[in-house]
């Protein structure tokens, strides 16, 4: 055992009921009562959410939420009911995906290929260009908007006339820097020996990227799909501009802006409403938590 | 089955960055050829040129009769182990050693008939359908190596392929190289740092530093006439004992003793240099002998090493394992004379 | 309903036919470089590969960045008015034009970015030492996964208010009337306290993320090298200050000048809250509400200018980080 190890085992063992064991003991609790109690009290926004998304419209009004927790226990659908039948949440959920996965495959396959001419071809400019790139991850979009509609608006690229294509494209546009800077960094993190034993192997450029880098960097392009998916879904200000509030073609967060604007102390409505916009983001987020932590990790910045 | 030729190559990265300087060597068709030289001296850069990884800045490399300077890598007909063996993570045992045949567009059957060919060679046969990951460092080690057999190419390259071994695995693959070099009766091109590996396993050493090639030779060549200091001090552990003298007619003076050197040199300074092994505590009749002040005593079992001072000069002594020294004795040694080497302080170039 | 039918074949259309004919451009362009000599094709390949993504970039913000820089110049009828609209933003110091968003990314910009990285340290350091780490942090990585305007809805209930004989259904004024015997507030549109309640709202989004990242700097600091320290005889305190902290530096900057870019767009929270009422406008607010209730888009141009020259030192600094990054490499 080595000198450092044994110095250690001192710190961490004190004898039993010595003053400096029940202190450390002390210690530990204190550590779990600050831990617990902070996780909780982060969550309380969101059960206030929740349990009152169940409850009747009379008791919101009229007591908090916590009164809820407990008995006698009085809780409703019947909100979820009324939201989805009477606004047009459904189709805004609808919406959200016809918006949200176009927006994510385009810039995906786009920057796949740019990401691996940045990370392994040499072309006069690479440098600049990928730094250009990274500058424009911090660019306000909204200094776009103005221009990118005016063009819209000439070509004939509305919603009336082409659906969400022009949101797409506008997804697309925005994403790419993110999405170019996520994946290169991964594909540059590849080692070169793979890309030298291909070459002598005879794998030309296209096998290379199909055969090799593809395959090794799918949790790179999982985690920028759950990324992109997320932003988009979770987007109103692209969203607002682009798409508008008119109620066949919003995606979800315009309606529930729209719906909180309007019902403003309808709480009953809003908090359902609130709920069920967020389902489709929560399941991905639990289900695919680890891909996402690791796009953060990778990218870090994201306008 | 092809010789190698290196022709006054040279390869340079900026104007005042050279990493090989004017290179020549031959290597024979079959020859087990091992370029060793500290890190950086340009001896992976040299086999990289020949793999086509590298351009050549200068002078031509052949493969056999053909210039190969503006060929494909993947059109030379070599194969190459990385020192991270550069297995495809995501492919199984089988699909790496496929690859390269697959690259050829060869017939599946004929792909299949290789790689069980060269896995059985290699005792992979039970893990073909593995992924490197749940390999141990030795079978992937071989699975680099099936990669390279698959294709049977005119030359192997081997780029510092047991540095990622454990010391007792590394012992053990030096010999299953040689014996698989044997097999294959093909031109292995070996990259190494360890003079060992270069010694055990090499029909031939090439010897590099700084970019410049030293010395071209058999190991006993080698280890017996050094063509210069660097070679003398590189090759040999615990290193050759240098011990600064002047030299009149046949006689080398240190400034702990005296020794009769067997042919006459132009008067001056140099370095004289002796092998551990050729200072002995067996002291024989006639030859030079002297006292040693011990620092350190080193037993190995099988070998004793002394390190001490004669004169003002620092020395080693292999002396026999059995003899009893304490640090601080004095120990009357004896110099063997037939193997001697002299040094130019200019140059230092061989003189003898 | 008719709308779900037609718009369905269009998804799948684009799911699949995008990456198609991507695929196909590559592949065929690939065939066209390999007309090319052996030694062009290294040459020319790149700029392929590399092409849609310049010019999606290019479209879309590379040239209308450009074109707001124009459109801020000029009226409503495109005539050339030279800086009349800065003029106008910026004239009536301290409270006029867009004086008021100014001063309130300002806010933004100290307090969301200080409290975020305080939360998130205090938490990653927290959490890193209980066996459950996992469960607690992906309880406060939650709110990344929900839209700001979720987000929104979520806090105006935690601010909702009832005037004082009522009793109170909203969690905040419930607390600030029974614990501390307080009137209830107006948290949203009471001037001295709105901003705050919107920060608070989006500090409590955002924490996550930067927990995230900074935990894990934490988890890349050497377990030896802490404990070399308590073998010095450092204690916690002593090491977190003298060992921790300076090691986490570098990502804490890093996530430090993303959460000021967050800060300086901020436009969800406010949108959806407050709308930017009761002196809460923010800079990307004020813009979207000159363009679109204002119909002004020279005027909408010029803030969005203002908000470029803000985020430019932010920039300038990360260009520089990312470039010493590089040249490690």
């Amino acid at each position: 055992m080595t000198a450092q190890a044994v110095a250690r085992e001192e710190v961490v063992r004190a004898p039993a009921w010595s003053p400096a064991w029940i202190s450390q003991r002390l210690q530990k609790v204190l550590l779990h009562v600050v831990v617990i109690g902070l996780t909780a009290a982060w969550m309380v926004p969101a059960i206030a959410l929740f349990t009152s998304s169940f409850r009747h419209f009379e008791d919101i009004n009229s007591t908090g939420w916590w009164t809820a927790l407990a008995p006698p226990f009085k809780f409703t659908v019947d909100n979820y009911a009324k939201v989805l039948s009477s606004g047009n949440l459904g189709h805004s959920i609808f919406n959200s995906f016809m918006i949200s996965i176009p927006a994510t495959v385009i810039p995906t396959t786009i920057a796949a290929f740019a990401a691996y001419a940045f990370a392994w071809m040499k072309f006069p400019g690479r440098n600049y260009l990928f730094l250009a790139l990274v500058a424009l991850l911090a660019v306000p979009l909204q200094l776009t908007f103005v221009p990118v509609l005016k063009t819209y608006v000439s070509v004939g690229l509305v919603p009336q006339n082409w659906g969400f294509v022009g949101v797409w494209l506008a997804h697309a546009g925005y994403g790419l820097p993110f999405a170019v800077y996520l994946l290169a960094n991964f594909f540059r993190a590849l080692p070169s020996d793979l890309f030298e034993s291909a070459e002598i192997d005879g794998a030309g450029t296209l096998t290379v990227f199909f055969r090799i880098v593809l395959p090794l960097s799918v949790p790179a392009i999982a985690s920028l799909v759950i990324f992109q998916f997320l932003w988009v879904w979770n987007d109103l200000l692209v969203a607002l501009i682009y798409v508008g509030g008119t109620e066949n073609v919003a995606p979800v967060t315009v309606t529930l802006a729209n719906l909180s604007n309007s019902l403003g102390q309808g709480w009953h409505l809003l908090t359902a409403a609130a709920f069920l916009s967020m389902i489709i983001p929560l399941v991905v987020f639990i289900s695919l938590q680890r891909y996402f932590v690791r796009g953060i990790l990778a990218g870090s910045v994201k306008g | 089955m092809a010789s190698v030729t290196y022709d006054h190559v040279v390869k340079r990265y900026t104007a005042d960055v050279t990493v090989v300087k004017d290179f020549n060597v031959e290597i024979k068709d079959k020859e087990f050829m091992v370029l060793v030289g500290p890190s950086g001296c340009g001896k992976s850069t040299a086999l990289r040129m020949l793999a086509g990884l590298e351009q050549i800045s200068e002078g031509r490399i052949l493969i056999g009769d053909r210039m190969v300077n503006n060929v494909a890598a993947k059109d030379r007909d070599i194969a190459m182990v990385f020192q991270s063996y550069a297995l495809y993570p995501h492919m199984s045992v089988y699909d790496n050693m496929a690859f390269p045949l697959q690259m050829q567009h060869m017939k599946k059957s004929e792909i299949d008939t290789r790689v069980r060919n060269a896995s059985r060679i290699l005792g992979l046969d039970n893990f073909l359908k593995r992924k490197p990951r749940a390999l141990s460092g030795g079978q992937r080690q071989r699975v680099a190596l099936g990669r390279a057999i698959v294709r049977s190419p005119k030359v192997f390259l081997l780029d510092e392929p047991l540095s990622n071994l454990d010391a007792k695995l590394r012992g053990q693959t030096r010999v299953e190289l040689q014996k698989l070099h044997r097999d294959l009766q093909t031109t292995f091109i070996y990259v190494t740092h360890d003079q060992v590996e270069a010694m055990t396993m090499g029909d031939r050493i090439a010897i590099m530093n700084a970019g410049i090639l030293q010395q071209v030779g058999t190991p006993g060549e080698i280890y017996d006439h050094p063509a210069n200091l660097f070679v003398a001090g590189f090759i040999g552990t615990p290193t050759m004992n240098f011990v600064p003298a002047s030299v009149s007619d046949s006689t080398a003076k240190a400034s702990g003793f005296e020794v009769e050197l067997p042919k006459s040199l132009p008067s001056g300074k140099g370095t004289l240099g002796f092998r551990p092994e050729a200072v002995t505590d067996r002291v024989a009749e006639g030859s030079p002998q002297f006292e040693m002040k011990v620092d350190v005593v080193e037993r190995l079992g099988s070998d004793q090493f002394l390190y001490g001072q004669v004169g003002g000069d620092q020395v080693t002594a292999r002396v026999d394992p059995r003899m009893a020294v304490a640090p601080g004795d004095r120990v009357k040694l004896g110099l063997d004379t037939r193997s001697m080497h002299f040094f130019d302080a200019e140059s230092e170039q061989a003189l003898l | 309903m008719d709308l779900l039918i037609q718009d369905v074949p269009t998804l799948v259309f684009v799911v699949v036919a995008v990456p198609a004919v991507l695929a196909i451009y590559i592949v065929g362009t690939e065939y066209l470089v390999r007309l090319l000599p052996d030694k062009q094709r290294p040459r020319v390949r790149p700029w392929f590969w590399v092409g849609p993504a310049l010019l999606f970039v290019t479209a879309f913000l590379v040239l209308p960045a450009l074109g707001t820089v124009v459109t801020s110049l000029q009226d409503h009828d495109g005539n050339f008015i030279g800086l009349v609209n800065y003029q106008r933003q910026l004239g009536d110091f301290p409270t006029g034009g867009a004086w008021i968003a100014i001063r309130n990314n300002v806010y933004w910009l100290i307090l969301y970015t200080l409290f975020v990285l305080f939360f998130g340290l205090i938490l990653a350091v927290l959490f890193d030492r209980v066996r459950y780490e996992s469960i607690v942090k992906s309880f406060i990585f939650l709110p990344m996964a929900i839209s700001s305007v979720a987000l929104a809805v979520i806090w105006g209930f935690m601010y909702s208010y009832q005037p004082a004989d009522a009793p109170q259904t909203g969690t905040l004024n419930f607390i600030v009337v029974n614990v501390f015997h307080q009137a209830p507030k107006t948290w949203l549109s009471d001037p001295t306290v709105n901003n705050f309640a919107l920060i608070a709202a989006a500090i409590w989004g955002i924490t996550g993320f930067a927990m995230v990242i900074l935990s894990a700097a934490l988890k890349g600091i050497p377990g030896e090298l802490l404990e070399a320290a308590r073998v010095d005889g450092a204690g916690e305190l002593t090491i977190f200050r003298r060992v921790i902290f300076p090691l986490m530096m570098p990502t804490v900057v890093v996530v430090g000048t993303t959460l000021v870019i967050f800060a300086l767009k901020a436009f969800d929270v406010v949108y959806v809250m407050t709308a930017g009422n009761f002196q809460t406008d923010v800079l990307a607010n004020r813009m979207y509400k000159l363009l679109y209730q204002s119909d002004n888009p020279g005027g909408a141009s010029a803030v969005a200018i203002i908000l470029l020259i803000a985020v430019v030192p932010v920039l300038i600094f990360n260009l520089r980080q990312f470039r010493a990054v590089e040249a490690r490499r």
